[in-house]
């Protein structure tokens, strides 16, 4: 009786307030967003292909772009967004604080930062293996035979662990040297101190560019772990988190659908696809329903890009990285990219 | 209840009770709030993340340290870390200190224009730059494992550190440690009879020769005696590296010789100012005593520079301490590197790390400020 009394005082507080329009639930972060006129996003000190400030000034990598591709959604205008730079060290701290609304900085995703952080982790926009460079005078050619080899890792990566263990798993010896700061542990592996440097796959492709002679070093093929990396938000404030993660979803599915910065205007006035006409705003309210412009993948889209070109600009083929899509290929093509329906 | 607090004990007693209870309620109230803020975000709290398995690798550890152990475990290592780059370190900053402080005071003009020189250059440069510059300096300078430098085939000299044989028995080496305690203690004993004697009889007695003999020669050769009694642990070239034995990692070498040079700048000076606080006249009296002049600084200027020096001195030590976090920079594995770095970012517990960051260095400087203080009493001048 209680449970039916309060469900229909709810419904009528609803009808009443409302007539018509839909009542959302508060969202501190995006009301601050939208007072300030751009978004906060944390992202990586420096690295290439994924978070990089060029010589103006300006970021561009993969991470970067996931920010410009929200501001256009939240905001209509993918240059409102302001890149805060943060150390592995910071970042927890940076988000806790509410000092950035999001953090997309190849943050990988594990079960207790998740637990014990209060943070949320808002999908996968990058899957990134862990492996290791090494020097091609070392004539290494399998990450066994890295026994008794000194590592340089940057302290408190996930790498640090995952190398740790992986040894250990094995009863083989290593030395590892934690350094604070990745660009610490780059340098003195450069230096000579270590005799291989471990990061993830991509990432590595972007750093190799640091060192002092490039060739004369080699990435490992070989994998050591999976690790998912995606945009991070604070617990609290479902429906910023909300939209964190369905723009995400939104710039893989229109690769899936075809949609792109070329013919999105085309396909906004045209497609009979429904599932392109609701991502696109044509068809039903779904920027509303989470407080949004309808118009929000298609300015994202119109503006960033979708997942593929962004991919293909930042760290793809376009790019100076050269990496092949592997794992962050769509599902339909033999890659891990999944993203639930837009209905 | 008015004429009481006319008692001044009292109302000392009063107001000091006061200010306390009104500490304790701030500070309880920003636990209170930081705990229930994090509550609500989210975050973990509380001190059981200290017994939870580490996994953080610790390169140089005198503890016995394995990513296995608790962190607990790996705090304590980066506790041991930070006092042992302290302590060498202050040890070798004093003597450089007090020797380019003297030079400073030298009549040579070459000697105190270097010691000027040294001190101005030193006290001048950031210590970040002086531990990078000795760091990726002494990294440079040094061969690749396969071109080690060696001694005897036994010692090793290479970027990753110097690798030196360990004994795999210690038991050997016990019994000479505890050979050279009795032997110390003996030492004392006999220069407070020979002192006793002397004063009685006028008699000499050549206490240093005995000394040099049982604190140096017997010692050394129960040493050695137990080094050939025992296997050891000789480095050898295995892959990568050398391995076996002990490493002394360059990491400990430039955090060192960074502390030590940069630190020894300060202690110049404060050593340079103790002496001059000393007046010509006591330098001149001592002279007219028929002193030699090394007896003269020994006796005479020493003594009365020494409350001075020492509690500036004192600070300096402090500020050692709490700088050896700047080996965090290079990989050093102390408090600073491993537990609010590699801990704190493997647990996100950052309030509870820092808090307890903080309150060791406060014990290790406070206790450092009790000890130069207790010196500073002892060796206080006596006027009669």
């Amino acid at each position: 009786m209680k449970v039916f009394a309060s469900a229909v005082s709810a419904a009528f507080l609803v009808v009443a307030s409302s007539a018509g329009a839909q009542q959302l639930a508060p969202s501190p972060t995006l009301d601050a967003i939208k007072a300030r006129g751009h978004i906060e996003c944390g992202v990586h000190l420096g690295l290439p292909g994924f978070s990089f400030a060029n010589d103006k000034g300006e970021w561009t990598g993969l991470d970067v772009d996931y920010c410009r591709s929200l501001a256009a959604a939240v905001l209509g205008d993918a240059t409102k967004v302001k890149f805060t730079p943060t150390s592995v060290q910071q970042r927890w701290a940076v988000l806790q604080s509410g000092q950035v609304d999001l953090l997309s900085r190849n943050t990988t995703i594990t079960f207790s930062r998740n637990a014990t952080l209060g943070v949320n982790f808002q999908g996968i926009n990058f899957y990134e293996g862990q492996t290791f460079v090494v020097r091609t005078k070392a004539k290494v050619a399998a990450v066994k035979d890295l026994a008794d080899a000194t590592i340089c890792v940057a302290a408190g990566s996930t790498e640090e662990k995952m190398a740790a263990d992986w040894f250990r798993e094995r009863n083989l010896k290593v030395t590892v040297i934690n350094f604070q700061k990745n660009d610490d542990a780059i340098s003195a592996y450069d230096q000579g101190r270590c005799d291989a440097y471990t990061a993830g796959i991509g990432a590595l492709a972007g750093q190799r560019i640091k060192f002092k002679n490039p060739e004369e070093h080699q990435i490992l093929s070989e994998i050591i772990s999976n690790d998912p990396q995606g945009p991070v938000t604070r617990w609290g404030d479902e429906r910023w988190q909300l939209i964190v993660r369905w723009v995400l979803n939104g710039t893989i599915a229109a690769e899936a659908l075809g949609v792109t910065s070329k013919n999105v205007d085309e396909m906004k006035a045209k497609s009979t696809n429904s599932e392109v006409r609701r991502l696109l705003g044509v068809e039903g309210k779904f920027g509303e329903m989470m407080g949004i412009s309808n118009d929000w993948m298609f300015n994202a889209i119109k503006q960033v890009g979708n997942y593929g070109e962004s991919y293909e600009r930042t760290v793809g083929m376009g790019s100076p990285l050269k990496l092949p899509r592997g794992a962050n290929q769509l599902w339909t093509k033999g890659g891990l990219l999944f993203t639930p329906p837009f209905q | 209840m008015i004429r009481f607090l006319r008692d001044r004990k009292v109302r000392d007693y009063f107001w000091q009770g006061l200010a306390t209870v009104g500490l304790l309620a701030v500070i309880w109230f920003f636990v209170q709030n930081a705990s229930e803020n994090m509550l609500k975000a989210g975050m973990a709290t509380g001190f059981q993340f200290l017994w939870r398995d580490s996994g953080i690798e610790v390169p140089f550890n005198l503890t016995g340290y394995k990513p296995s152990d608790t962190i607990l475990a790996l705090l304590w290592t980066g506790i041991v870390n930070t006092i042992l780059v302290s302590v060498v370190s202050i040890a070798v900053a004093t003597v450089i200190g007090f020797s380019v402080g003297l030079l400073r005071l030298s009549r040579n003009w070459l000697l105190s224009s270097l010691a000027g020189f040294y001190i101005e250059f030193v006290r001048n440069i950031p210590l970040l730059f002086f531990v990078l510059f000795w760091y990726f300096g002494v990294l440079a300078a040094l061969p690749t494992p396969r071109e080690s430098l060696g001694l005897f085939d036994a010692v090793f000299l290479n970027r990753r550190g110097l690798s030196i044989p360990t004994p795999n028995d210690l038991a050997g080496f016990r019994i000479a440690v505890v050979v050279t305690l009795v032997l110390i203690a003996v030492q004392f004993g006999l220069s407070r009879w020979a002192r006793a004697r002397q004063a009685r009889t006028g008699r000499d007695f050549p206490l240093w020769a005995v000394g040099f003999v049982l604190c140096g020669a017997l010692p050394l050769a129960a040493f050695v005696a137990a080094g050939f009694t025992t296997s050891w642990d000789v480095p050898t070239l295995r892959g990568f590296n050398y391995r076996g034995g002990f490493v002394l990692v360059p990491e400990f070498v430039a955090l060192f010789a960074a502390l030590s040079t940069y630190t020894a700048g300060f202690i110049a000076e404060v050593v340079r100012g103790g002496i001059q606080s000393v007046r010509q006249g006591q330098l001149d009296a001592g002279r007219a005593l028929g002193l030699s002049p090394g007896r003269v600084v020994r006796l005479v200027v020493i003594p009365q520079a020494m409350p001075v020096i020492i509690p500036p001195i004192t600070s300096q030590y402090l500020n050692l301490i709490k700088n050896s976090s700047f080996g965090a920079a290079i990989a050093y594995p102390d408090i600073v590197s491993v537990f609010m770095g590699s801990a704190l970012v493997a647990t996100g517990q950052a309030v509870e790390i820092i808090a307890i960051t903080l309150a060791i260095y406060l014990a290790l400087s406070l206790f450092v400020s009790l000890f130069m203080n207790w010196y500073n009493a002892r060796h206080k001048l006596v006027t009669r």
